[in-house]
């Protein structure tokens, strides 16, 4: 596959988890609304609770476009790098608050969406450093060293 | 339910980001998989059912997800969702204190940056 090949499936990847990973969380939020709230924590409520949440299909729609999300993401991680991929997923929070915003109705204050975007920048940043700073483990180094054998052997 | 808020972020967060760790755990002991055959899937998964962590794990990040039903039931997407960013901060933390790594002044920087946000959310 040649490199631009790459990018496009890489980006239209990036773009279904960014879509439905907060339309996940929208339709869940949505369907739990509709249930009304928890009326308790006690054992004698709590599983009936749990039950109805579960007979409803937007719950189960919510589910469906979160597992959507969480198999690109597993895909996308099988070739890109977590530092390329993790600072993309900032932008999902940023999204919930878009989709509550215009899709749930939700009054969000001028002080949250700061909130949101900063947190936005936050998660960005995290993603910007190394996935890895601990030390190599034992078989890995061992793997490591038999690969530079190998290239030293060839060279 | 609002005096409650609090103890189910303590949930979502806690119980999930210990419920990822042990799942990676029981994956790091199956081995790196290279083989996506569906037969070699479906020994794979067969193995994970073996590990201890596995169970561990799925049974605390459902312990998480009921908790975020449970408190989406009375409170805004547009709050819950941004809050659980606070996950970025544990994890950081727990990978300083718990499992030795260095974190970097850009990452600390980005943790300050959401713990900042995740307050701007909760008092707006």
């Amino acid at each position: 596959m040649s490199s631009r090949q790459l990018k496009v499936k890489t980006l239209s990847l990036l773009v279904v988890m960014v879509l439905f990973g907060p339309m996940g969380d929208i339709l869940l939020g949505k369907g739990m609304r509709r249930l009304g709230p928890v009326p308790g924590l006690q054992l004698s409520v709590l599983p009936n609770f749990l039950i109805r949440a579960f007979e409803s299909g937007t719950v189960w729609l919510a589910i469906s476009s979160l597992s959507v999300f969480f198999i690109s993401y597993l895909l996308v991680l099988s070739w890109a790098d977590f530092s390329f991929v993790q600072p993309s997923t900032s932008l999902g929070y940023g999204m919930v608050a878009l989709l509550g915003y215009f899709v749930l109705g939700e009054s969000i204050s001028p002080t949250r969406w700061i909130g949101v975007l900063v947190i936005c920048l936050g998660v960005f940043l995290v993603g910007q450093t190394p996935a890895r700073t601990t030390e190599l483990s034992a078989s890995e180094r061992q793997r490591a060293n038999a690969i530079a054998a190998t290239v030293s052997e060839i060279g | 339910m609002t005096p409650f808020v609090p103890f189910f972020f303590l949930v979502i967060v806690g119980a999930g980001t210990i419920g990822e760790i042990s799942v990676s755990r029981a994956m790091k002991e199956i081995g790196e998989v290279h083989d996506f055959s569906p037969r070699n899937l479906i020994s794979v998964f067969l193995r994970a059912l073996r590990v201890p962590w596995m169970w561990l794990g799925v049974g605390l990040m459902a312990c998480g997800f009921f908790a975020l039903l449970l408190l989406l039931s009375f409170e805004n997407v547009s709050f819950v969702v941004p809050v659980t960013a606070v996950s970025y901060a544990v994890g950081a933390l727990g990978g300083k204190f718990l499992l030795g790594e260095k974190i970097s002044r850009v990452r600390w920087l980005g943790v300050g940056l959401v713990c900042i946000g995740v307050t701007l959310v909760c008092i707006g």
